[in-house]
């Protein structure tokens, strides 16, 4: 269902907002689609990566000798190959990013990529990938953020001084940097305050957990350029990185986005990309290289698991402490940015240190950082409602964010939905059903500031007045059908007639990263911008042809109109038939930095029955209301939606990473690392909320993210309804819910 | 390493090549066959993104050798449709949403149709677990089981057999 | 690795002593995903799955014989089979999703050896024989008798599992598998419970047979629970006493699925459940389906 803001003002459009079939939806439910790993190539050879055994150890000798004369295999590489970024005196992020990408003098997680292989056969790659010998001399590792800031803890990197501390450490720690928020006075908000309530909680690492393992093709076997095939959020951020790792200019390599299994946020760092690359230069052959389910685990970025500690809503006081993996850049700073976002508290100190550990370097996971943190302060409010006797909406409600507000990061809210999710909820058939008899009702809201950014579309029209959208956004949720509805309204021109394009790295400027919730906003502005430029020039045209002024023709409904309505319409199949008399091709490209992204906002209700005999939770009900700003597309605003509330469902209940003793992982498969299945879930109803942003034409906010902030917090808070067992350590496995339930029953 | 011939039946046609034995029938599928549309998300039968039907019955291709294959009928994701006209699931999945990556969508197509086959009515929570053997990481299954259950509405409605 | 696909017995059997480095499959669903983990590679693999004889399923006077490499969908999808071992069926069915339904089997189940096989309670319960061939002819042991501990069975080398013989229980039985998991399906049972209850004139346990999975090196019956319950009636007393017999009959470990606390407490919880299914589907009044 949609909850629109202004229904007097909310124009009726003919293509936005309806539901046709997605253009590449036809390749993808007949297995025509192709993603990285199902592109072969011409002469194309297989990789395989070594990788450590051990969380942390210092590279001794590494003998390459039996692998190189193996059967069938073309070319073997370590670390020597690569270019050394930090002799160059690099930025030392690049630098950091070269030893991520393979182990120079040290590895710093199990899975850590130490050489490469490439062979006539993946099998034989494998085989001689295993024969390859490194010598380790291992070193203590730390797996957590409690380990890592221990007294005499082991130190990953021996020149990493904590950032943004005063005075500057004088030695090497793994802390690598101190983010603060903050405003007003602690110890005044807290005086002022009724209740206080502090707690401790932590969280486990989770994967993004995408079914498409990561896979690259490359071939740099042709005069100096390199081609590159693969499944990625951000083909322009990779290539760019893979050209600083194996020294060449950007330009020199063209990327080819693949089709995309999955990504939120996981897809938009490199893996295999520079080595691919890499053994391709030395083959002089294309290489592709294939990551399995397991190495995706051992190597691949999770989020950050977490210790934090959080006060009450007059004033909030947070510490937190996130893991980054083994180099810094853990998303501690987005989490301080949103911890409070969704209120308007007057006092607040919220510092979060981002540590490195022994764990593979974390990436992003959609709307990185909040999850975390709402988890602690969403579950805090709902103690604070009992407390204080107050329905949980209404205790947020009282606190919501509104236009006019400062955010606790900076700036001043202009329209925004956080109050209009709550009330969906309040509202909703869901929340004025009773409770189940045998169950807990939760509810939560979450916050994420949903991004703008670089974007580039290149409108062409062909000669039968169908039209080209030409843009640079790999389609993780079905943005094309958006692009495509955008131009069908732009233009007047039925949906069927329009296909989206996602180019190469040639073929289309510059873009951001798809992610962010940015891609429907920002591209979506640029294909809508584009469009006004050959509607103006189409006018040109009509009005060439008619020989009259520019301002008598109207585009309207898909055709040029005389003002008076003297002249016959020309239809854009009409005027592109004759382009090249009315001054050539009809093409129009248009690029921005888009700015002005709208605040994304998600209230969530929940209804749970726990099985207090074993700890199993069941999800009973679920209700989700997310500001959208405008549907596009409602059913992939939905889609993402219903796919962020059932990720956060995994998070809360049963994921996590397992590590033994030594450092390695218990759990690198899906068997073992448990995400929900069809079974485990009831339908996840959807309201969307239209509060539309005024920055955009259509109003558009990114939806993809902040569905997946509540759920955690939803959860524990129904949990500790249903139970009176409030749970601060995720996930909330049945384990560790039934190890709360004795608790319970021993103290009463 | 052995590689040894293989003949079966594959969407419809007979189909010959040669694979190593101890080869999952996924790799031959992908490599020999270049049937890419089984995917691999895992390859030890967790995720159930490569689902094949084997004589009419789905399974997950990487679980098995691709000797075993011999003289059996393969159906994979490319003979779903027949000679252009989509499969009922397949129309529904599109007009549904019910993909968003697309990524897991031809093993949730044949696990689904090995289902309606057997059981053309089911129950939501039929579906759910007959469909429990497909991770889905993108769309959270609403879709992909309304779609399912529209599917079924419409097969049910096309042979006149209401349930 | 090299693949035969033998169509007798007497062929598997010769090609399991000639070759040492063979192994049989049924349905690989395990094997499988041992190897892509590091387990060495057999030379050979010896696909059971074309001998008839170790994929049929035929009611006898006795009750029934299972061929060892028969799929699970095939026990489940058989009605007769479902009906008169619903727990035995339904232990079978929870052997992983539709897709590994369709390729497990009860021999590969129980070869594995895994303490938490999803049908081994529910044969020990129902006291299931192995045919075991090998190069010395056949035997038929129980299949109590064939797991020895995590990952090892008795069997000798050359030897395989034929078939299985399952006896009809006698009037008034009935048994139900139930197991604890995290999700709903694709779970390895972090606990699983077999009970077979016979029903008295009078509603009283006749007799009861009870076994635990998961929750030891390998699954076994529980004496004190079933000493507890014979003779005496089925209630919230006799059932309390099996959940405490089985939590101490416990010997679990501590390991990604569960904790040693929380199997031994669950173990108690899911033999007293699973008894009460069994005595109610005995007394024709269950109102419930097991775990799935």
């Amino acid at each position: 269902m949609t909850v629109t803001d202004d229904p007097t003002t909310n124009p009726g459009y003919k293509w936005v907002g309806t539901r046709p079939i997605r253009p590449d939806g036809l390749d993808k439910v007949t297995g025509k689609a192709q993603f990285s790993a199902d592109l072969v190539l011409p002469n194309m050879i297989e990789g395989a990566v070594a990788r450590s055994p051990h969380a942390h150890a210092r590279i001794v000798s590494i003998d390459t000798s039996v692998a190189e004369a193996m059967p069938g295999v073309q070319a073997v590489i370590t670390g020597a190959d690569f270019p050394d970024l930090a002799e160059a005196g690099a930025p030392a992020a690049d630098v950091r990013e070269s030893k991520k990408i393979i182990a120079r003098d040290k590895v710093l997680f199990e899975g850590h990529p130490v050489a490469a292989v490439a062979a006539t056969t993946r099998q034989e790659a494998q085989k001689a990938a295993a024969a390859i010998v490194v010598e380790y001399e291992v070193l203590p590792h730390a797996l957590t953020v409690s380990e890592a800031m221990a007294e005499g803890a082991p130190v990953l990197h021996d020149d990493l001084i904590t950032a943004n501390v005063e005075p500057t450490p004088e030695t090497a720690s793994n802390v690598a940097s101190r983010a603060v928020q903050q405003r007003g006075d602690l110890d005044e908000g807290f005086a002022a305050a009724d209740v206080v309530l502090e707690h401790r909680y932590t969280t486990k690492p989770v994967h993004q957990g995408y079914i498409e393992p990561h896979a690259a093709v490359a071939d740099a076997s042709q005069n100096g350029r390199v081609n590159l095939w693969f499944s990625s959020q951000s083909p322009f951020d990779i290539r760019a990185t893979t050209a600083k790792l194996i020294g060449c200019s950007p330009s020199r390599i063209k990327v080819t986005p693949a089709e995309i299994g999955g990504g939120f946020g996981g897809k938009t760092v490199a893996y295999v990309e520079p080595i691919a690359a890499m053994l391709s230069r030395k083959a002089n052959r294309p290489v592709r290289v294939v990551m399995d389910r397991h190495e995706v685990f051992l190597a691949t970025g999770p989020t950050s698991g977490s210790v934090t500690n959080d006060g009450k809503i007059t004033a909030a006081d947070i510490w937190m402490a996130f893991e980054a993996g083994a180099f810094p850049g853990s998303p501690v700073g987005a989490a301080a940015m949103t911890a409070i976002a969704c209120y308007d508290v007057p006092n607040f100190f919220i510092e979060g240190f981002d540590v490195v550990v022994n764990k593979p370097k974390v990436a992003a996971y959609r709307a990185p950082g909040a999850p975390i943190i709402a988890f602690g302060v969403e579950g805090l409010l709902d103690e604070l409602a009992r407390a204080i006797d107050m329905d949980p909406i209404e205790l947020r409600l009282a606190n919501a964010a509104e236009e006019g507000v400062q955010a606790p990061y900076g700036p001043v809210h202009p329209r925004i939905g956080m109050v209009e999710t709550l009330e969906a909820i309040r509202d909703s058939d869901h929340y004025r059903s009773p409770v189940p008899e045998g169950c807990g009702r939760g509810v939560a809201s979450g916050f994420w500031f949903n991004i703008g950014g670089n974007s580039v579309a290149t409108v062409n029209v062909h000669e039968d007045g169908n039209v080209s959208v030409i843009y640079g956004s790999p389609d993780i949720g079905g943005s094309r059908a958006s692009m495509a509805l955008f131009a069908a309204e732009e233009l007047g021109i039925d949906v069927e007639r329009v296909t989206p394009h996602i180019a190469d790295t040639d073929t289309i400027g510059h873009t951001d990263v798809t992610g962010g919730s940015r891609v429907t906003l920002s591209a979506g502005k640029v294909v809508v911008e584009a469009c006004r430029m050959i509607k103006d020039d189409l006018r040109r045209r009509a009005a060439k042809t008619w020989d009259c002024d520019l301002d008598e023709v109207d585009w309207v409904d898909g055709q040029a109109q005389h003002v008076s309505g003297t002249e016959s319409p020309l239809s854009l199949a009409a005027l592109a038939g004759k382009a090249g008399r009315t001054g050539g091709p009809i093409s129009a490209t248009y690029t921005e930095n888009v700015r002005g992204a709208g605040a994304g906002f998600s209230t969530q209700l929940v209804d749970v029955r726990v099985d207090e005999e074993t700890g199993q939770t069941e999800i009973v009900r679920y209700t989700t209301a997310q500001d959208a700003g405008k549907a596009i597309h409602p059913s992939y605003v939905e889609g993402q939606m219903q796919g962020g509330v059932v990720q956060g469902i995994g998070w809360a209940l049963n994921e996590e990473y397992i590590h033994r003793a030594d450092g390695t992982l218990d759990n690198p498969g899906f068997l073992d690392y448990r995400i929900p299945v069809a079974s485990d879930l009831p339908m996840i109803e959807t309201i969307v909320v239209e509060v539309p942003n005024p920055n955009h034409p259509y109003g558009v906010r990114g939806v993809g993210e902040v569905g997946i902030v509540p759920p955690m917090a939803a959860i524990a808070n129904a949990i500790d309804r249903s139970t009176e067992c409030r749970l601060h350590d995720l996930p909330m496995s049945p384990v560790r819910l039934l190890s709360a339930i004795n608790d319970r029953d021993a103290r009463d | 390493m052995t590689r040894v011939p293989v003949s079966c039946t594959i969407n419809g046609h007979e189909e010959a090549f040669l694979a190593e034995s101890g080869e999952s029938l996924l790799n031959a599928l992908r490599d020999e066959v270049g049937l890419t549309g089984v995917k691999e998300g895992c390859g030890t039968g967790d995720c159930g993104a490569c689902s094949i039907l084997v004589d009419g019955r789905v399974t997950c291709a990487c679980l098995i050798f691709a000797p075993e294959a011999e003289g059996h009928e393969l159906t994979t994701i490319e003979g779903l449709a027949d000679a252009g006209h989509l499969h009922p699931l397949q129309q529904c999945f599109l007009e549904g949403a019910a993909l968003q990556c697309g990524v897991c969508t031809p093993g949730f197509l044949l696990a689904a149709k090995a289902l309606l086959d057997k059981n053309p009515h089911p129950t939501e929570t039929e579906v759910r677990y007959a469909l429990a053997g497909n991770l889905c990481r993108c769309t959270g299954y609403d879709k992909i089981i309304r779609a399912v259950l529209d599917a079924a509405a419409d097969m049910a409605a096309a042979t006149g057999d209401a349930a | 690795m090299d693949y035969l696909a033998p169509t007798t017995v007497e062929e598997a059997v010769g090609a399991l002593a000639e070759e040492p480095e063979a192994r049989v499959f049924a349905g690989a669903t395990d094997l499988i995903p041992q190897i892509r983990a590091g387990r060495p590679e057999p030379g050979l693999l010896i696909d059971l799955k074309r001998i008839d004889r170790c994929t049929s399923v035929t009611e006898t006077e006795a009750g029934w014989v299972v061929g060892a490499a028969t799929p699970t969908s095939r026990l489940t999808e058989n009605d007769e089979f479902s009906t008169s071992m619903p727990g035995l069926s339904e232990a079978a069915g929870l052997i992983g999703s539709d897709q590994i339904q369709n390729r497990s089997s009860l021999g590969g189940n129980l070869c594995n050896a895994s303490p938490a096989a999803d049908s081994v309670p529910a044969m020990l319960v129902n006291d299931v024989r192995a045919v075991v061939a090998g190069s010395g002819g056949t035997r038929t042991v129980p299949v109590g008798e064939i797991t020895t501990g995590p990952g090892s069975t008795s069997l000798a080398d050359g030897e395989f599992i034929v078939e299985f013989e399952i006896d009809r229980p006698p009037a008034n039985t009935s048994d139900a598998y139930l197991r604890m998991i995290p999700r709903t399906e694709m779970d390895i049972a972090v606990v699983g419970a077999g009970a077979r209850i016979t029903l008295d004139a009078d509603g009283n346990c006749a007799s009861a047979r009870i076994a635990l999975g998961a929750v030891a090196p390998t699954a076994r019956r529980v004496p004190d629970a079933e000493a507890a319950l014979e003779g005496r009636p089925i209630d919230d007393d006799t059932l309390a006493a099996v959940a405490a017999a089985a939590s101490a009959a416990c010997n679990p470990i501590d390991d990604k699925r569960g904790t040693i606390e929380y199997r031994k407490q669950v173990a108690g919880v899911l033999a007293k459940r699973a008894v009460k299914l069994a005595a109610e589907r005995a007394a024709g009044t269950a109102t419930t389906n097991g775990g799935h």
